[in-house]
């Protein structure tokens, strides 16, 4: 652009998400950082062996169920990018909706599944909810690769294997690294199922960190576990950041429609082994169904507040302030979200390292563990002139700042597939820059809008980790109040865990059903 | 002038994309910019429509500068090379967009959609997608769409390159006759010779970011401003000789070659400029032979006193064309003759 004034505007707009990132992310996480360093905590941490166990356990977990999850999502990718078949499409919505699923939901699942499953259940329910992030990002990308190189490998004489060992995976293995750390980070930075399956006996950094600060009030010592896990997932970022930006620039793509054909011969042995897998996403869902309507006494009990009064508030309040939270959240998140997508989409253009930054900046919130942050905003929100730390906007703040990177992914493609001369030619036909945004931009982009809100939406309403840490006892998100509710003795309490678990889910499928029908690609992680 | 481009520069960090260019166009008047790619003919196209920024020199129209006029204020029509065309919207709407910024009314947009369209050979597209129609069509949308509002310069950047070669030969035809009758004052940028010299009233040889020369089309054809623009222009060989009142005499024979003057030439020459000839007085042996739709084309080794020594190109007929190791005799042909200088 010849002209100062949009750089300025452009300028301000970064302002908003990132002077949000500064006060709510990074002055919290800066100061849990300063704590850590403050006392002895760290080099007494550190030079523990229970730490590196712990350490040990974090990563083994991950890498299990980041291994699990990619062996899980590679059929699937398959056949989403390469075959021609009646219900791909459901298959495409059907997979995203363990990932969107409430974490105590799909705790309370697999320990239904698995009464005494341990590092099994965890390892499992992490993969669980990441296989569609593998399926996703692969497919998407396979969808689009040339099948003509593959078809020229055969011809010179390579097997199907080999065609595929040497030709498809080093076009795919961009997306498959990129995949596998995002799964990673979410593994190992999980909290709500490792809480519920491993309890106290199974603690990663994550939980050991909520455990110390909520049950030891080891400040100084949550702190220093914290550093760590900081300094791990920007190491994973990274290497995630470097592969995407392979596979950018790698490759020369097609339209999905001219790679997909009716498998044939052994490829019938994949769309098999992808149903297989469907078939395994669905247990969990369907077990917990059942075993919610085993009995009638859990829904009833919802209008109550459990055995003795487990909960200060009935279920349907927790289920109220759910809703309303998750709607503050997301109308902040989409604000801070767009912009943020608005901003990265106009500085792409020889600017690729402030871009990248400030993308990886974005994503931060998504690694770093929303314990940490809460923790933070428990130690640090006293000092603002208004005490956040007593208002009931502070749980929204907190689940804005974890959904606000997957508006981000999900809205910046879209914007970032906008030719930039398409602006350009709605430019010399006389749209001045806001006109040009609204015309282009926001009318090729609604749907992505729509979609991201409603995404955000649902991953607020089931968000455990920061909501745990913030939410008064007296209002309880629905899902704290299932996580308390277990955690208790009482037949009937179990009976209304589950009950509200289904809630959550129905409105969790309705909204992803939803979301697919509006846009057939949500999100790039 | 209507619009004049003086000691205009367009850098790319330290790398000079335009140098230096001084170039008017006149009210009604079409000018050609025309280059090999890289050449900063686009480059230069995109500073007039206001989308790079002009390191040093200025823009100007009717005499008044255009340095801080943002794009949209520049009333400038901007035409690129695949259409660009607003995919969310149809034909109409593609075509009316121009207008409803302008603020336009209903009434006067439709009629003036349907007049464009018809104007451009798509009367009754208006109510059809655009991510329907065929290249030359979408092209001829993205015409009509940078037509609607009447833009008081039209800039079209490699408007035909997109298309295959028969379409695109049409589509040239169609647009020169369509700029004439609107009186449009337009910029093209092109690589193709053909399509420039359709277009143009005047064209504008660009290399390395800097104009080589400016003229009407039969006169850069015919006398390239030296041997780097002839070479562009198609001549692949070059032979020093000497004019005396318009007959020029060099080691392949003498040709009549009006504007030639007198004293020392350098001729260019085309793929034409030798023809089989059994009186002709160039000696040589057939290297290897082409056949082309109309014509046989050889490369032949010539032999003589003073003739350029590897292997060039001529004609013969396709009917009896000799073979290679032919012995043959060529004669020279002014229609495939440049005259020219050596570059300083």
């Amino acid at each position: 652009m010849s002209n100062a004034a949009p750089r300025l505007v452009l300028l301000l707009l970064a302002l908003v998400p990132v002077g949000f990132l500064g006060l709510f992310f990074a002055w919290p996480v800066v100061s849990i950082v300063g704590i850590g360093l403050g006392g002895s905590g760290v080099t007494e941490v550190l030079t523990s062996g229970d730490t590196w166990r712990l350490v040990a356990f974090t990563l083994g977990q991950a890498a299990a169920a980041t291994l699990v999850a990619v062996l899980m999502g590679m059929p699937l990718a398959y056949v989403m990018a390469r075959c021609k078949l009646p219900g791909v499409g459901l298959v495409r919505t059907l997979i995203l909706v363990p990932f969107v699923l409430p974490t105590v939901v799909v705790g309370l699942a697999f320990r239904s599944l698995l009464p005494d499953g341990g590092v099994l259940s965890i390892v499992l329910a992490n993969a669980f909810f990441n296989v569609a992030v593998v399926a996703r990002t692969v497919g998407g990308l396979w969808a689009h690769t040339d099948r003509r190189a593959e078809e020229a490998a055969r011809s010179l004489g390579a097997s199907r294997w080999r065609a595929f060992t040497s030709v498809v995976l080093p076009a795919i293995a961009p997306a498959v690294g990129s995949a596998a750390a995002v799964v990673f980070l979410f593994c190992a930075t999980s909290f709500g199922v490792v809480l519920m399956l491993g309890g106290a006996r199974y603690r990663t950094l994550e939980t050991e960190i909520y455990l110390r600060t909520v049950d030891l009030f080891d400040l100084p010592g949550a702190a220093a576990l914290s550093i760590l896990q900081v300094v791990a997932v920007i190491a994973v970022l990274l290497v995630g950041a470097f592969a995407r930006r392979r596979r950018e620039t790698a490759l020369k793509l097609r339209g999905r429609t001219e790679t997909a054909k009716r498998p044939v011969g052994a490829e019938w042995i994949i769309v098999g082994a992808a149903l297989l897998v469907v078939i395994a996403l669905l247990v969990p869902i369907v077990g917990l169904i059942t075993r919610s309507l085993t009995t009638m006494d859990g829904w009833r009990a919802l209008a109550g507040t459990g055995d003795e009064g487990t909960l200060e508030v009935p279920a349907w309040q927790a289920a109220s302030n759910s809703i309303r939270a998750a709607t503050d959240a997301t109308i902040l998140a989409m604000l801070l979200g767009v912009t943020a997508a608005v901003v990265l989409s106009q500085l792409r253009r020889g600017r690729a390292v402030l871009g990248e930054t400030l993308d990886l900046a974005l994503m931060l919130p998504l690694g770093v563990s929303a314990v940490t942050v809460g923790f933070g905003y428990l130690v640090t929100l006293g000092d603002l002139p208004f005490d956040l730390r007593t208002s009931p906007l502070l749980v929204p703040f907190a689940q804005a700042l974890v959904i606000t990177p997957l508006i981000v992914r999900t809205v910046l493609p879209v914007l970032r597939a906008i030719d930039e001369r398409l602006r350009q030619a709605a430019g010399t036909l006389g749209a001045g820059p806001f006109r040009v945004w609204r015309e282009v931009d926001l009318a090729l982009a609604w749907r992505s809008l729509i979609a991201a809100a409603g995404f955000g939406y649902v991953v607020a309403l089931g968000e455990f980790g920061a909501t745990s840490f913030l939410a008064r006892p007296d209002a309880p998100t629905l899902p704290v109040a299932i996580a308390r509710l277990i955690s208790r003795p009482g037949e009937l309490n179990n009976e209304m865990a589950y009950a509200a678990c289904v809630v959550l889910m129905l409105v969790t499928v309705v909204a992803v059903v939803a979301i697919e029908r509006l846009t057939p690609a949500v999100g790039e992680f | 002038m209507a619009l004049e481009l003086q000691g205009l520069s367009v850098r790319y960090g330290s790398f000079a994309a335009v140098s230096d260019v001084d170039l008017s166009v006149a009210d009604g008047e079409v000018v050609a910019l025309l280059g090999p790619s890289g050449c900063g003919k686009s480059t230069l196209l995109r500073a007039v429509a206001g989308l790079e920024r002009a390191a040093a020199g200025s823009i100007r129209w009717d005499g008044t500068d255009l340095a801080g006029v943002a794009v949209h204020r520049r009333d400038f029509g901007l035409v690129f090379q695949d259409g660009q065309l607003f995919p969310h919207r149809d034909v109409a709407a593609n075509v009316a967009f121009g207008m409803r910024m302008h603020h336009v009314d209903k009434a006067d947009r439709s009629a003036r959609v349907d007049e464009l369209l018809k104007l451009v050979g798509l009367e009754g597209y208006g109510e059809r997608r655009v991510t329907e129609l065929s290249g030359g069509e979408q092209q001829r949308v993205a015409l009509a769409r940078a037509l609607a509002p009447k833009p008081r310069l039209l800039l079209l950047d490699e408007p035909l390159s997109a298309l295959d070669r028969a379409l695109r030969e049409q589509l040239a035809v169609d647009l020169a006759a369509l700029l004439r009758a609107t009186g449009t004052t337009a910029l093209v940028v092109t690589h193709d010779h053909d399509e420039a010299f359709t277009l143009a009233d005047r064209v504008a040889l660009m290399q390395a970011g800097r104009i080589r020369q400016v003229g009407p089309p039969d006169e850069v054809w015919r006398h390239p401003a030296d041997d780097v623009v002839a070479g562009f222009l198609g001549c692949t060989t070059f032979v020093p000789a000497r004019a005396d009142r318009d007959l020029v005499t060099s080691s392949l024979g003498e040709i009549a070659l009006p504007g030639s003057g007198n004293g020392t030439v350098l001729l260019g020459l085309r793929a034409n400029a030798l023809r089989t000839d059994p009186g002709g007085f160039v000696h040589g042996e057939v290297v290897q032979r082409l056949h082309r739709r109309d014509h046989a084309r050889l490369l032949v080794q010539l032999s003589g006193d003073g003739v350029p020594s590897g292997p060039v190109e001529a004609v013969a007929p396709v009917a009896g064309a000799p073979e290679p190791g032919d012995a043959i005799r060529l004669a020279l042909d002014a229609d495939g003759i440049a005259l020219t200088g050596l570059a300083v």
